[in-house]
């Protein structure tokens, strides 16, 4: 596994406001990096920087180990990027377009009519090449952008936001392509759909207000739902005090027909389903209770957002002494 | 390399957006017009034009009269060409397509400049066209056409180049070209306002580098004049272009 981005120490001031504040990671070969946050919190800025389209106010970023900053020409084609809008000429066919992107990014001449079709074939274009792309549905129109980014087969791809203003079906084709790329390329996706994530992402990382405030494998993040709640269902029911007696048990309560709501003290879905079974009770039902992804994003921001306010209210306190 | 795909390019687009297609058209009637009028007031002194010693020709009394509307005619539409070269990519997003490919910002702002003098020159062929069609009736004084023609390029090439800075400064195309007419008009009358010959105005006005090659006068000073004010317009594009990656 290759180091495909490194991005170090990264901030970036727009005037007295610093949008991207101190954030680094690393994208490796076979990622599919999911960045969340809300809106403004810095997502659109750090792939503009990581594209070569903004300069950074400080740090260091490396694109497949060859530094953005110092070889700029190496570095951006190695990667691809698909801004929010598909940057794409209305008045230009498809293949007048995907043409004059594979020149830009110094495919031989001789490869980039292969180029431009295989580009054109990933992402569903085959019969589309002489229509106008201003004629072109949204949908289509982000396949052109997506064209635009992989034409040159880079091996990293920043996609900011692809599925925006798509509908259900092309939402879904959009996400099989990415999910395909993600199979050869480094893919870096932003987003602030939490189920886009869930669906196409194996690492994620969540921004706040230029601060990255998680960062791991999508695991981690699913780990996070469980609650220790767990709702469960008897045949043959003991009473709630054995129930309470169990020693991984915090808190339990119970309903009609044998059933309990458990709250145990750590993830034991595996105890719970032993012990049913060595007393003979007769497991129905061991549903764990968990939280919806909404729910641990809204919790790590407001987590995020009052640290800062704990900061800020001791430096005034600091000013204060 | 680069360079000339993107100025290929922007060039070719100049041609896909009938805005570019209305100017030609709208420009090529005027000037034919004038070009008409004058042919036919030569005609009218013609016989008395045979008795002086030295007279002036068909270049001077009918090509040089319609360079000079022709110059004002593109000094209001010039700035509608360029208004689009930066300021719509800006406001498209298509500019990232270029910022986020192998190319520096030197190689884009070349680029769409040769595009657009590329244009240019396609539009002095056609203005050329009418003056060179009196060849089937007469002779012409072909050198003073040919400075006259030249002078045509280089102001065009000029004009070009404030729009293309222009354009840099704004996201929006009509901010764009009006501000660049604003720019060369005060830099085309500026002459009136100095009072003495060699006033600096004076040296800055356009139109007093752009007539003397009218009449025939091809002198460096006026060729340097041009050249600079390209160089310097083109330079102030790039600059403007590496300090919004910075800023916005």
């Amino acid at each position: 596994m290759s180091t495909l981005i490194s991005v170090r120490n990264l901030i970036r001031y727009y005037g007295e406001h610093c949008a991207v504040d101190n954030i680094s990671f690393e994208l490796e070969a076979g990622d599919i990096l999911g960045f969340l946050g809300p809106n403004g919190a810095g997502k659109s800025t750090t792939m503009q920087i990581l594209s070569g389209n903004l300069a950074p106010s400080a740090g260091e970023i490396r694109i497949n180990n060859i530094d953005l900053l110092d070889d700029p020409r190496a570095a951006k084609r190695a990667l691809g990027y698909l801004p929010e809008q598909p940057p794409v000429y209305k008045e230009l066919s498809v293949d007048e377009y995907l043409h004059y992107c594979a020149q830009l990014h110094r495919i031989p001449r001789a490869a980039i009519g292969q180029a431009v079709g295989l580009a054109k074939q990933r992402c569903g274009l085959s019969q589309s090449g002489r229509r106008l792309i201003g004629n072109l549905s949204k949908g289509y129109q982000q396949r052109v952008g997506i064209a635009q980014a992989i034409v040159h087969s880079p091996e990293v791809i920043v996609l900011d936001e692809p599925t925006v203003g798509l509908d259900p079906i092309q939402i879904r084709e959009i996400r099989d392509l990415i999910i395909e790329l993600g199979k050869t390329h480094g893919i870096i996706l932003s987003t602030h759909i939490l189920p886009e994530v869930q669906a196409l992402c194996n690492r994620v990382q969540i921004i706040n207000r230029g601060r990255l405030v998680f960062a791991a494998d999508m695991s981690e993040l699913l780990q996070k739902q469980e609650t220790g709640i767990f709702e469960v269902a008897f045949a043959r029911a003991p009473s709630l005090e054995i129930i309470n007696q169990l020693p991984y048990v915090t808190r339990a309560s119970s309903s009609d027909y044998g059933r309990f709501v458990l709250h145990t003290q750590r993830i034991s879905a595996e105890q719970i389903a032993k012990d049913a079974v060595a007393n003979d009770w007769g497991l129905l039902r061991l549903v764990p209770t968990q939280r919806t992804l909404e729910q641990v994003f809204v919790e790590l921001m407001l987590a995020d957002n009052s640290s800062a306010d704990t900061d800020s209210e001791s430096e005034t306190v600091e000013n204060a002494a | 390399m680069m360079i000339f795909t993107i100025a290929l390019r922007e060039c070719r687009s100049m041609f896909l957006s009938p805005l570019a297609w209305t100017v030609l058209a709208v420009v090529q009637l005027i000037l034919a017009w004038m070009f008409f009028t004058q042919i036919d007031a030569f005609f009218e002194i013609q016989s008395q034009l045979t008795t002086l010693p030295n007279a002036p020709g068909v270049v001077d009394l009918v090509v040089a009269p319609m360079f000079q509307v022709a110059s004002i005619i593109l000094l209001m539409v010039v700035p509608l060409l360029t208004m689009r070269l930066i300021s719509e990519e800006r406001r498209n997003g298509t500019l990232s397509l270029l910022l986020s490919a192998p190319v520096n910002n030197t190689e884009i702002v070349l680029g769409k400049y040769l595009g657009i003098v590329l244009f240019m020159f396609l539009f002095v062929l056609m203005i050329s066209l009418m003056p060179l069609s009196l060849l089937m009736g007469s002779s012409l004084d072909l050198g003073k056409l040919f400075a006259g023609l030249l002078s045509l390029f280089l102001l065009l090439s000029a004009f070009s180049a404030a729009g293309l800075y222009m354009s840099s400064l704004t996201t929006s195309p009509v901010i764009a070209a009006v501000s660049s007419f604003g720019l060369l008009l005060l830099l085309w009358i500026l002459e009136r306002g100095g009072d003495h010959a060699d006033s600096v105005t004076s040296y800055l006005s356009m139109l007093n580098h752009f007539a003397p090659m009218q009449r025939g006068i091809i002198d460096t000073a006026d060729l340097a004049y041009f050249a600079l004010f390209i160089v310097v317009f083109v330079t102030l594009t790039i600059r403007q272009m590496d300090s919004q990656r910075l800023q916005s």
